[in-house]
């Protein structure tokens, strides 16, 4: 690996390696609809992450022996692109990659009504383009996304995001350096309505107290991410509905 | 028991509609006294009930549909149809040659093959076994003529109108017929293929501004301009 430990994660004025305060996202962009073959999608950009995902479906089922006979299945397929790492990586599936395809598509089940297409499959497909830690937390956030631009029923959106150890200080939304050199680092995906967690995995240990406050403020970094959904769901009917509405009246003007 | 949005509101998966006992309609559930949306989609309320009607989403097969197809597969007594719904359609043999099916004497290909566009109507459905279809009715069967268009089948309310006002409109400002598949897709047929390109013009603007109010007019007046600029020659009626 060429990256080498910076000396310090956390400056004299505790900022971070990248300038953010402790408790601050990194900068998020959040859109949907960009592939017009897929029936969903969204693109999610979270500090220098890139990730598209794409779903399909629901559709019928291939192989056939996997259809259930009472609720959808969802197949969830998260990779890493060749360019997307510092080295280049192997486009197979790695342990880690099959892992996480695992537990995304587990923090995504509880909120979609698979009850209503028995026998079919949902296909969601992650592809991470560039990646800079928390790839698995960007990924279930765009996910989600993705499912809801695909007009399939969903109780909820769900939302991810991490918070960890860097230096002995808590710090929300920890980036690759971080990752790799800090302490302990704490992926969560929640409901934000209902606030279940769907996912929670943990690496490096914390104090208890440590462990409450990094789980309290990923919530409330959930919470951001969450509204930032909401607003990117919206603004592709929101922009058509402004030009429209202005060819109404400019024609309305035109006739008087 | 309030209702907390306003009609017409965009609304997205997650988002509370409503407190109380009201009815709860199309893409919505309700968890305790409250209901919620399911789909990105615009609020819809009667008073007593409330619904979203979806902006995205595909067909569900539904008894009495009248659905535009294609014949993907052949099997030993019927044909597979895709209807662009997550399961394949069955059409029976017996159903298009009005007699009792000899796989002897009769050759399927002869009347349906893959690939050919039918027009037909879901006679059976209840999620655990396929829908099956029938050609058997006015109208029903083979497509020869005009083109066939896919669009979002969520918005095909939108594309017949309150009481087919927009589709009459289409009808009459283009003078193409129009068949109106519950399945997102629409054959287009009309004198001429310039006809028929306004038509698709007119359907995909549709299709992208379903959720924006006094649509019906700007269709109109786009379709005006639109023969217009491209002088081709328009005759109502």
């Amino acid at each position: 690996m060429s990256q080498i430990k910076p000396e310090k994660l956390i400056n004299e004025q505790g900022l971070r390696i990248d300038g953010r305060k402790p408790d601050e996202l990194r900068p998020t962009k959040l859109e949907v609809g960009l592939l017009k073959n897929a029936t969903g999608s969204a693109y999610i950009e979270q500090g220098k992450n890139r990730i598209l995902v794409a779903v399909y479906g629901p559709r019928e089922t291939h192989p056939k022996h996997l259809a259930l006979p009472d609720r959808a299945t969802i197949r969830c397929r998260y990779h890493m692109a060749p360019f997307s790492t510092e080295v280049r990586k192997s486009p197979a599936p790695s342990r880690r990659e099959l892992e996480l395809s695992k537990v995304i598509r587990e923090s995504l089940e509880p909120v979609v009504f698979t009850e209503y297409y028995p026998r079919t499959t949902i296909d969601v497909f992650i592809e991470v383009l560039q990646s800079d830690g928390g790839t698995r937390c960007a990924g279930i956030t765009a996910a989600s996304l993705a499912l809801a631009d695909a007009g399939i029923p969903m109780r909820d959106l769900v939302v991810a995001c991490a918070s960890g150890k860097v230096d002995g200080q808590i710090v929300l939304d920890l980036c690759d350096l971080e990752d790799k050199f800090g302490e302990a680092d704490l992926p969560v995906a929640i409901i934000p309505r209902s606030e279940e967690i769907t996912l929670i995995q943990m690496d490096g240990s914390l104090t208890p107290e440590e462990f409450r406050k990094a789980f309290n403020l990923a919530i409330e970094g959930c919470k951001q991410i969450y509204a930032m959904q909401k607003e990117a769901l919206r603004k592709k009917y929101i922009a058509v509905k402004e030009v429209a509405e202005e060819e109404t009246t400019e024609a309305g003007e035109r006739e008087e | 028991m309030p209702i907390l949005v306003e009609k017409r509101q965009l609304v997205t998966p997650g988002d509370l509609i409503a407190e109380g006992n009201y009815l709860i309609g199309e893409s919505t559930f309700r968890e305790g006294d409250k209901i919620y949306a399911t789909r990105i989609g615009l609020v819809d309320t009667d008073g007593r009930s409330v619904s979203v009607v979806a902006l995205k989403g595909g067909y569900i097969p539904c008894v009495g549909d009248l659905v535009i197809g294609k014949v993907i597969d052949i099997s030993l007594s019927g044909w597979v149809v895709d209807i662009n719904a997550p399961y394949a359609a069955i059409l029976h043999a017996s159903d298009a040659i009005e007699r009792p099916f000899n796989p002897q004497r009769d050759d399927l290909t002869s009347i349906y093959d893959i690939g050919d566009m039918i027009l037909a109507k879901v006679v059976a459905y209840d999620r655990t076994r396929n829908p099956i279809l029938t050609t058997h009715g006015p109208g029903l069967g083979k497509i020869t003529r005009g083109r066939v268009i896919e669009i979002v089948a969520a918005k095909i309310p939108r594309l017949i109108g309150k009481r087919g006002s927009m589709i009459n409109m289409l009808k009459r400002e283009t003078g193409c017929h129009f068949t109106i598949g519950q399945n997102g897709l629409v054959l287009i047929s009309g004198r001429s293929p310039e006809d028929e390109d306004l038509a698709v013009l007119a359907i995909r603007k549709i299709e992208e501004e379903a959720h924006t109010t006094g649509l019906t007019d700007r269709i109109c007046n786009l379709i005006r301009e639109e023969s217009q600029k491209r002088g081709v020659s328009h005759v109502s009626n």
